[in-house]
């Protein structure tokens, strides 16, 4: 499904992804771990077309399509769902108001009807319900005055209500408490699907707990060093990334990252 | 006594007098300099009320001082002894002090010491004879015009002062302090001392600009500090005004910061029947940081207006304004900031904040805090509140035993704390703190019904957006 | 982002739809302006002495003034002769229905989406529909009158009642008050009149179309609009004008007086035709608006949606005499294009106990230049007022401007301001963040000021609001690009 070949990516000057390659099969669900720094949310605002990241070399594949060539909101119609590491507030746009528009918006790319209010609203309600989510949230403006685990409840419930082909995760494990970290589990599982493929993007075991990924790499300098199993993340977790490869002498401590 | 020498008109006069420009021994551009500033006031004339940056504060009794001294002197010789003086002077507060007289350098009261790193102070008067280049493009700052008559009066006339020179890298961690005293006796007068700082790339030093006066008759403190700075320099600066409530104090800072260079500018203004603190910063240098600050207590029959620009006209710099007012008496607090976001300066990150407390029904508080933005790339906000004493909080602390002045007087001084706790540690704060309480207690002792109200049936009205707490 | 804008700018063909001319027999007054001129005006009304003499005062007092030039915008000088006061659609009679008004006029408001027919039997809503200098039709009036409201044009006002007028013309806004103000006293020709007895709480809102259609002309119409102790009323008004190369002048006065516990609240949207994308042609739209709070408790409200007009100088502003009355502002002013605003209120405060809010949102794009200026003054005399002003500016593009001009001038210690303001430019991340969940970009940041607008938007009436929304989108289709 999303093919990744030789991908070097700057902004600015300064190069952030180096020559990292990955490949993601349909039905899998894929775990991107590596220390701060490593190009993570590079990878994901890449995959997603943020601005002033600037791809420099080599391709990416989406269903044999190029992803780079195309705007975001293309990409989002074509399935692919990036969940914030940080959601930005949208004062005075109402939730819910949003998340309609967005699906709809999609609904139009894919030659499907637009959904009501009526239906919609008891469609969010529903996915509301599934990220044990308060139902005031979706009548306040986009995670405006929002908390931490609200903001990240409230990137799940929109992957939920827009059934994305392809979902990437940028860190939204990362400050959540263990009920909040049980419903992002909760949300991954229930997109698991042989159609779908997710990347969960992380510096922590502590979401793989929850779901168990089939394939586990780890980023460093700019490209995947290491690839295996589910039992990497372990490994990982009990050694650090000291003893990765291609790792730059100093700072190891930072690069092990702080443990809860 | 001395004939009482002609008032100065207002309007534009091409017979305004004015007394010598300079001295015989100005260079040609300077002389050049001053007959052109000269030229502007007799053809612009003074400001009124009717220009929207004097709209609050009027010139006219400033102008019931002659500029041309009638006793014919240039005050050079005030009357009173040395020591006299010297019991003026308050605290020191730093280890080098220079102290000007009316206007001129006393040596005989000054304190010099050696500075790390080739810094040097100098006369002014010494400095223009010697005909630096550095002087000659400060004169000319302002060619293309004057904002009002009395900054064109300072070009014109200003004669002595201090030039503080800090040459590259240059490093001067104890405070440098110019003492500005207009001393009574005489005849009403006005002075044009100038400070000018000409810091070097990463040199680094404080300057602390002291006004004192004592009573007497009136005179006109007209006060200009250049600050140049080059690449990475830092300045902090700061004004105490406690000029005599029988004068007039008009001071202007003008400050360019290079690229990457920090300024700070506190001022803490307590004295003169009318006291106007004009700041002026360019921002040309990229990535540079700005801080301004100011607090001004404002009491029976005095007027303070704090006209703040800053203007970004280069990329990154951030710069920060918080000015508070507290008005008592009859007294009128004026904040009239500004400030210019021109087209490129992106990344600029400008902050304004202004609150004021009013402690009497006879006193005014007049603010305007203008943003002007001209780049979409900016983060700009400004705040102003104006406002009583939390009525809640003054019950509070009366439930508690405190009387209601102490508790109007904690109140309000727990207000000003928030600027006077920027100030560095030591005697400069000591000394801001000193000023500060002893003026408070005259700003809100003057309530003209100093006695408690009655309690306000209860009403603990949290509404007070000027108290510390609730203002933002 | 840049994919999007060549589409944007396509769009910009179709910015202002209103800007055709109707072919319209039309009565027009000589060029320039003499006492002659005003006297012409006051005849063609059939005006009473009273109303001559007071036109020629202001006229006299004009002669003395010179135009303003405080304000933050920038124009080429206005030349007064070169202007017809005077321009009415040519009627063989008055009409005494709608059936009777000319087709072609009823065709230009269908044109406009106001039939007036339709207004009549669908939307509940009283029109008044001014084209160029006149009145040409105002519905409801039988049924307002039986609720004991009158609303009438100005003329007819006049006519019918001319001790309300007299008592009240000029009490709020002297001929005096500024250079356009007394311009307009000189001038006016008509505009809409609204009388609110006592504890009448009018059945429906009222509403004036203003239209300028003749070319060369100013429009200079006057409101009086009046609610007796315990009345209510809610009043619209639209605006709109055909596209020229020229600037036309439109001085409009509105005067609202509300007695003790009464409440006015009065809604514009402006939308005069701006001028073409390079800055040719569009409104002058130098307005006064003033609302006075006579009685204790009363309201006053103003509401206003600014997307038109070349140039926009209006300060809609409450003078707040009655003990605890209310004075509210809400407005949304757009500079695309070369567009310049230079808008915002004055709070007089007097009375004791008195409250103001100001909520001004003020979006620049373009080239487009927006200033915010604002007067909140506490008298002596106004113990324990309050005031809350906030003001946000929005960035669209580099070459705009938005800048922010408080007054704030207190004088009781009881008194309390407070005055808050930001300037943001719509923020990459907020556009990344729609567009990844597959919004378009045109559609996001539409939605994006549409949001910043929002808390203005909800205290315009329903109808409005759809159509502030509508209209905010549409002008800025031309200025994203």
């Amino acid at each position: 499904m999303l093919v990744i070949e030789g991908l070097h990516a700057s902004i600015g000057d300064t190069e952030i992804l180096s020559g990292l390659s990955l490949e993601v099969a349909a039905g899998e669900v894929h775990a991107v771990m590596g220390p701060n720094g490593s190009g993570k949310s590079t990878l994901a605002h890449v995959l997603a077309g943020r601005d002033p990241y600037r791809v420099t070399a080599g391709r990416v594949l989406y269903d044999g399509a190029d992803l780079l060539a195309m705007t975001p909101e293309e990409r989002a119609a074509a399935g692919v769902f990036l969940a914030f590491q940080h959601p930005i507030e949208i004062p005075g746009v109402a939730n819910m108001y949003f998340l309609r528009t967005a699906l709809n918006a999609l609904r139009r790319a894919r030659g499907l009807d637009e959904i009501g209010p009526v239906e919609f609203l008891k469609l969010a309600d529903e996915k509301c319900r599934l990220v044990e989510m308060d139902r005031s949230l979706m009548d306040r403006s986009v995670n405006d005055g929002f908390s931490g685990g609200e903001k990240k409840r409230n990137e799940i419930l929109q992957m939920l209500v827009l059934e994305p082909r392809l979902a990437i995760l940028d860190e939204t494990d990362s400050g959540l408490d263990i009920d909040a970290l049980r419903v992002v589990a909760k949300g991954v599982t229930s997109l698991r699907s042989p159609g779908t493929a997710v990347v969960l993007i992380t510096h922590h075991q502590r979401l793989l707990d929850h779901v168990v990924p089939d394939r586990v790499h780890v980023l460093a300098g700019g490209r995947i060093v290491r690839s295996g199993g589910p039992e990497l993340a372990a490994e990982l977790e009990a050694h650090g990334y000291a003893d990765l490869e291609a790792m730059p002498a100093a700072g190891l401590s930072a690069l092990i990252g702080p443990r809860r | 006594m001395t004939p009482r020498a002609q008032a100065v008109a207002a309007r534009p006069s091409q017979e305004l007098e004015l007394p010598p420009l300079g001295q015989p021994s100005d260079p040609a551009w300077l002389s050049v300099s001053r007959r052109r500033a000269a030229a502007w006031v007799r053809a612009n004339g003074f400001p009124s009320s009717k220009q929207e940056d004097w709209r609050y504060t009027s010139i006219d009794p400033v102008l019931a001082v002659p500029l041309v001294d009638g006793t014919g002197t240039t005050g050079r010789r005030p009357s009173l002894a040395v020591l006299d003086l010297l019991d003026l002077l308050g605290p020191r507060l730093g280890a080098v002090r220079l102290v000007m007289v009316n206007g001129h350098l006393a040596p005989e009261l000054s304190q010099r010491a050696a500075l790390p790193g080739g810094a040097r102070i100098l006369r002014l008067e010494d400095a223009l004879a010697d005909n630096p280049r550095q002087l000659a493009s400060l004169w000319s700052w302002r060619s293309g015009g004057y904002p009002h008559a009395l900054r064109a009066l300072s070009d014109a006339l200003a004669t002595d002062g201090v030039l503080i020179d800090l040459p590259a890298g240059a490093v001067v961690e104890e405070p440098i302090e110019v003492v500005l005293l207009s001393a009574p006796g005489g005849a009403e007068r006005w002075s044009h001392p100038r400070v000018v700082v000409a810091a070097g790339a990463a040199s680094r030093a404080t300057v602390i600009e002291n006004y004192l006066g004592a009573p007497g008759r009136p005179s006109v403190t007209n006060a200009l500090t250049q600050v140049m700075m080059d690449d990475e320099a830092q300045v902090d600066h700061y004004v105490m005004q406690a000029d005599s409530t029988d004068g007039f104090h008009f001071s202007s800072l003008e400050v360019r910061p290079g690229r990457a260079s920090h300024f700070s500018s506190r001022l803490l203004a307590v004295g003169a029947r009318i006291g106007r603190h004009e700041v002026q910063v360019a921002l040309q240098g990229e990535d540079a940081e700005i801080e301004l600050s100011g607090l001004f207590l404002t009491g029976a029959g005095q007027v303070h207006d704090n006209p703040v620009l800053v203007d970004h006209a280069a990329p990154g710099c951030r710069s920060r304004q918080l000015y508070k007012g507290v008005a008592g008496g009859d007294g009128r607090g004026v904040f009239n900031g500004h400030i210019v976001v021109r087209a490129g300066a992106n990344g600029t990150d400008a902050q304004q904040i202004n609150k004021n407390l009013l402690v009497s029904d006879r006193a005014e508080v007049d603010t305007r805090p203008r943003l002007e933005i001209f780049a979409d790339d900016v983060a700009c906000a400004h705040g102003a509140a104006v406002g009583q004493l939390d009525p809640g909080a003054v019950f509070y602390l009366r439930s508690r035993g405190i009387s209601y002045q102490q508790a109007r007087a904690l109140l309000v001084s727990g207000f000003a704390r928030e600027v006077i706790d920027g100030f560095a540690d030591g005697p400069i704060r000591q000394y801001a703190e000193l000023l500060a309480s002893a003026q408070l207690d005259r700003v809100v002792l003057t309530r003209q019904d100093g006695a408690a109200p009655a309690p306000a049936g209860g009403r603990a009205s949290s509404a007070s957006a000027a108290t510390e707490g609730a203002a933002r | 982002m840049s994919t999007t804008r060549s589409d944007l700018a396509e769009l910009a063909g179709r910015e202002y739809a209103y800007g055709f001319v109707s072919d319209i027999a039309t009565d027009l007054a000589p060029k320039g302006l003499n006492e002659e001129v005003i006297r012409l005006i006051s005849a063609k009304k059939d005006e009473p002495d009273w109303l001559v003499d007071w036109r020629l005062r202001a006229y006299r007092h004009w002669r003395t003034l010179s135009e303003p030039t405080w304000q933050n915008v920038a124009y080429g000088p206005i030349d007064y002769d070169e202007i017809i006061y005077y321009a009415a659609p040519k009627a063989k009679v008055a009409p005494g229905s709608l059936e009777e008004v000319d087709p072609e006029l009823r065709a230009m408001f269908d044109k406009l989406g106001i039939s007036l027919a339709e207004q009549e039997r669908l939307s509940g809503v009283a029109v008044d529909a001014v084209v160029d200098s006149v009145s040409v039709a105002t519905t409801f009036q039988a049924r307002l009158a039986e609720a004991g409201v009158i609303f009438s044009s100005f003329s007819d006002a006049v006519r019918n009642h001319p001790d309300l007028v007299r008592a009240h013309l000029g009490s709020v806004v002297p001929y005096k008050d500024n250079f356009f103000a007394a311009l307009n006293s000189a001038v006016f020709t008509d505009g809409s009149f609204c009388y609110v007895p006592a504890g009448v709480h009018c059945p429906m809102e009222l509403s004036t179309y203003f239209r300028i259609n003749s070319a060369g002309t100013g429009q200079f119409e006057r409101t009086l609009i009046i609610a007796e102790a315990g009345a209510e009323v809610s009043y619209l008004e639209g605006c709109t004008a055909p596209m020229r190369d020229d600037n036309q002048l439109h001085a409009a006065v509105v005067e609202l007086v509300a007695m003790d516990d009464a409440r006015i609240k009065y809604s514009t949207v402006q939308n005069w035709y701006p001028g073409d994308a390079d800055g040719r042609g569009g409104i002058y739209n130098f307005v006064t608006k003033r609302g006075r709070c006579a009685g204790a408790r009363s309201k006053i409200s103003w509401t206003q949606v600014e997307t038109g007009s070349a140039i926009t100088w209006k300060y809609p502003g409450v003078v707040l005499q009655g003990d605890d009355s209310v004075g509210e502002f809400y407005s949304v002013a757009l500079s695309a294009a070369h567009q310049q605003a230079d808008t915002g209120t004055k709070m007089i405060h007097i009375g004791k106990n008195t409250t103001s809010t100001i909520v001004s949102k003020a979006i620049s794009a373009g080239h487009g230049q927006n200033t915010y200026r604002g007067l909140v003054k506490m008298l002596r005399s106004a113990e324990g007022a309050r005031n809350h002003t906030r003001c946000d500016s929005l960035l669209i593009g580099p070459e705009c401007g938005a800048h922010t001009f408080p007054y704030v001038e207190v004088k009781h210690s009881s008194a309390q301001v407070e005055h808050e303001a930001t300037t943001s430019k719509v923020s990459d991340d907020q556009l990344f963040y729609a567009r990844q969940r597959g919004i378009g970009e045109e559609e996001a940041t539409s939605m994006i000021v549409n949001g910043f607008c929002r808390e203005v938007f909800r205290k315009l009436p329903m109808e409005f609001a759809v159509e502030a929304q509508r209209l905010l989108s549409v002008s800025l289709e031309g200025a994203v690009g």
